[in-house]
């Protein structure tokens, strides 16, 4: 195959499962209200990641899913506990959760200088060079890396989604019927959480940690303007996902933009929902707007 | 090198320090702190439009383009929240990640840019306090003091701001004023501190000294004053550990000192604090069960209507079917008090341990009457309310109970409701 189209279909194939992976996790935390529960452990992970780095002894990129997992897992249970002691509200237990585990893994990262971790890498990625890192187990050059975490990523997401449907849908639209109704809420709350991490660490190496925010919030904002069924703002979520990452990828084929692909995908998916905010035909601004004016001066 | 840090960057942390205290304890009761983190990464593509347009790398250009993306990135949070379905999480994240990404495309123009030399626009992600040179902290002086005079001056109305906007409208304070200048003064403060510690921890400088601080205090001027306080010390720290510390960077350093801060606050402060209410849970846990006994001596002397015996270990155990064990610890915590003595084998309540336990027992009875009188519960119903109400029922209280109930001789079982020392009717019986 020309390397180029290879190298092109390898970056694509990456995104769209990034952008699918993240939309499927993602559309549950836009409902629940919990967008920036992503932002916090894409960041808060970074600990978690050195230390999987530290600990496996050949620094297989595989080693450091559960330790970043569990840091996220943690994240998550810290910002809670802190709300629940009511002692800070909401915003301020995640704000400062998120930054001392950031800053806690910034400081390993530069006191263990051997590690070969880019943090420019880790916090913004290199989609363009998925290409170049393969995932050889065994001996056995298996194609890139990325390609085989995301991929797993999303099938696990998709798993998830579609095996415990009515428990995620109900749990997140009435939990105290999901708990009258013996589906565990809490346990659905932490496995969607682990699942996050799971997906955001995945994410990082093609996406970077920042912008795992955009993936996850950003499709999913955009399909619950258009639909009030769920499976539908799913679909759209995971849509819109695909779409910014093509969009994203014209961009950045622009010379000058030559080196970010994730960043522009990221900027792809806010003109996409931007143009969904101003012409959705119920929820978007121009139709809000319009409402609004016909309440004030009826006919 | 020394194992002080440059005068220099002491001074603009202790400004930084300060100013992040001070509006993080005004944005924390806002609940804005993740406002806060969405406006540190909206002003990213700001940066690098102004220097774009400028081609110049001076602070104050740079901190007027972060401020008008800022705001822009503020207003359209604003904007979709008012005018869409989606909630503030939701307007946060998207404004974030899309602003920040925009930022990052404009960056790597900047790299390409055959002259740009954007070496300084780099810092503002991660931050450098060894970057801090003397116009930059000339500065972040400059906006300092103005971010503090503000507060001092507008005080009051900030603070009514903060805790009930709709009364300050009333009031005639003009609310969207105010909230857009608090709005501006965290647009401010975030700005100089990007250089220093960068976009994410910010947030981080400006939540958790003020979460610290809060635990201390229930005032907001002593918040105020004591966030600023722990800021400047926090920032310190961090500086100090950076210079001692080989590959220590100082952003995290510091919002790693004032995490730790917070953490002992919340786990110190002596009203808030978590060991705090243990103790006092503990405390109160006590104060039960030596009040329980002292109510069970008077039960059995009700009973048995003999006030000066002594009673058993077992008698006493049988009451609540408690074990032995425990029975005795509590007798020996009441003896401690001077409220019961050890006599015959038996143990036997003093003067003063027979009035308290004449008085809880009035405070429960009182407390069953008064719920089977007035909320018509059934008198077998009332009684494990009464039992903890006995506990917490202040003097004041008391009287008024028996003003509402007009001073009642018997509770819903028909039980006597002590009116002191219970000695008459012992007398009656020898």
């Amino acid at each position: 195959m020309d390397p180029e189209l290879y190298r092109m279909s390898v970056v694509l194939l990456t995104g769209s499962l990034t952008a699918a992976a993240t939309a499927l996790v993602g559309s549950f935390l836009v409902l629940r209200r919990m967008s920036l529960i992503g932002d916090a452990i894409s960041h808060a992970i970074l600990p978690g990641v050195v230390l999987g780095f530290l600990l496996s002894t050949e620094r297989h990129p595989l080693a450091l899913f559960p330790t970043a997992a569990a840091t996220g897992v943690l994240t998550v249970w810290l910002i809670e506990t802190l709300f629940r002691s009511r002692r800070l509200s909401e915003d301020a237990s995640t704000a400062v959760v998120f930054p001392a585990l950031f800053a806690l893994g910034v400081l390993l990262i530069s006191r263990i200088r051997y590690v070969d971790l880019d943090l420019d890498c880790v916090i913004f990625g290199r989609i363009e060079d998925v290409d170049r890192r393969p995932l050889i187990l065994l001996g056995t050059d298996l194609g890139p890396r990325a390609l085989w975490m995301l991929g797993s990523m999303f099938v696990l997401d998709l798993l998830l989604v579609v095996g415990l449907w009515k428990e995620l849908k109900i749990g997140t639209f009435d939990p105290a019927l999901a708990e009258s109704l013996g589906l565990r809420p809490a346990w659905i709350h932490y496995l969607l959480m682990t699942a996050v991490s799971l997906t955001a660490i995945a994410a990082f190496e093609a996406v970077g940690a920042i912008l795992v925010v955009a993936f996850l919030v950003v499709p999913a904002a955009t399909a619950y303007l258009l639909t009030d069924r769920l499976w539908l703002m799913v679909a759209l979520a995971v849509g819109f996902g695909i779409a910014s990452v093509f969009v994203g990828y014209i961009l950045a084929s622009e010379p000058i933009l030559n080196s970010q692909g994730a960043a522009a995908m990221a900027v792809a998916a806010g003109m996409l929902f931007g143009v969904v905010w101003l012409v959705a035909p119920r929820h978007g601004l121009v139709a809000t707007l319009l409402r609004r004016r016909r309440l004030v001066k009826p006919e | 090198m020394t194992w002080l840090p440059e005068w220099v960057v002491l001074e603009g942390l202790a400004i930084l320090g300060a100013t992040c205290g001070a509006v993080g304890s005004l944005a924390l009761l806002r609940r804005q702190n993740l406002l806060a983190d969405t406006l540190a990464h909206a002003a990213l593509p700001g940066i690098c439009l102004a220097y774009l347009i400028t081609g110049e790398k001076d602070l104050p250009l740079l901190l007027l383009g972060a401020a008008v993306s800022g705001t822009l990135g503020v207003w359209l949070i604003l904007a979709i929240v008012q005018t869409s379905r989606l909630k503030q999480d939701a307007a946060l994240g998207i404004v974030l990640s899309t602003f920040f990404a925009l930022g990052l495309l404009l960056l790597t123009y900047l790299q390409n840019f055959p002259a740009g030399n954007q070496a300084g626009l780099n810092t503002f992600i991660y931050g450098q306090v060894a970057y801090l040179r003397g116009d930059h902290v000339r500065w972040m002086l400059g906006v300092g003091v103005i971010v503090l005079f503000l507060i001092a001056l507008l005080y009051k109305e900030f603070k009514l701001v903060c805790f009930d906007p709709e009364y300050a409208q009333t009031l005639g304070l003009r609310r969207r004023l105010l909230e857009f200048l608090l709005a501006m003064l965290l647009v401010l403060t975030v700005l100089i501190s990007l250089r220093s510690v960068g976009v994410v921890l910010t947030v981080g400088l400006l939540t958790a000294p003020a979460a610290a601080a809060r635990q201390w205090t229930n005032r907001l001027s002593a918040m105020i004053v004591l966030a600023a306080g722990i800021g400047v010390v926090c920032s310190w720290i961090g500086a100090l550990w950076s210079q001692n510390v080989p590959l220590t960077p100082a952003g995290p350093a510091i919002v790693l000192t004032a995490s730790v801060f917070m953490l002992g606050s919340l786990l110190l402060a002596p009203r808030r604090g978590v060991l705090a209410e243990w103790l006092r849970q503990l405390a109160h846990r006590r104060k039960v069960r030596l009040e329980n006994l002292l109510s069970d001596f008077y039960r059995l002397g009700e009973i048995r209507h003999v006030w000066d015996r002594p009673w058993s270990v077992a008698d006493l155990a049988a009451v609540r079917g408690l074990t032995p064990d425990a029975v005795r610890r509590t007798l020996n915590d009441l003896e401690d008090a001077g409220l019961a003595v050890e006599s015959d084998g038996g143990w036997q309540l003093t003067q003063q341990g027979l009035d308290e336990a004449a008085r809880i027992v009035r405070m429960h009875r009182l407390w069953e009457l008064y719920l089977s009188r007035r909320l018509d519960l059934a008198a077998d119903h009332t009684h494990r309310d009464a039992e903890a109400m006995e506990h917490v029922l202040t003097p004041e209280l008391v009287a008024e109970l028996e003003a509402a109930l007009e001073h009642p001789e018997t509770d819903p079982q028909g039980k006597p409701i002590p009116r002191g020392r219970p000695l008459a009717e012992n007398h009656e019986r020898n």
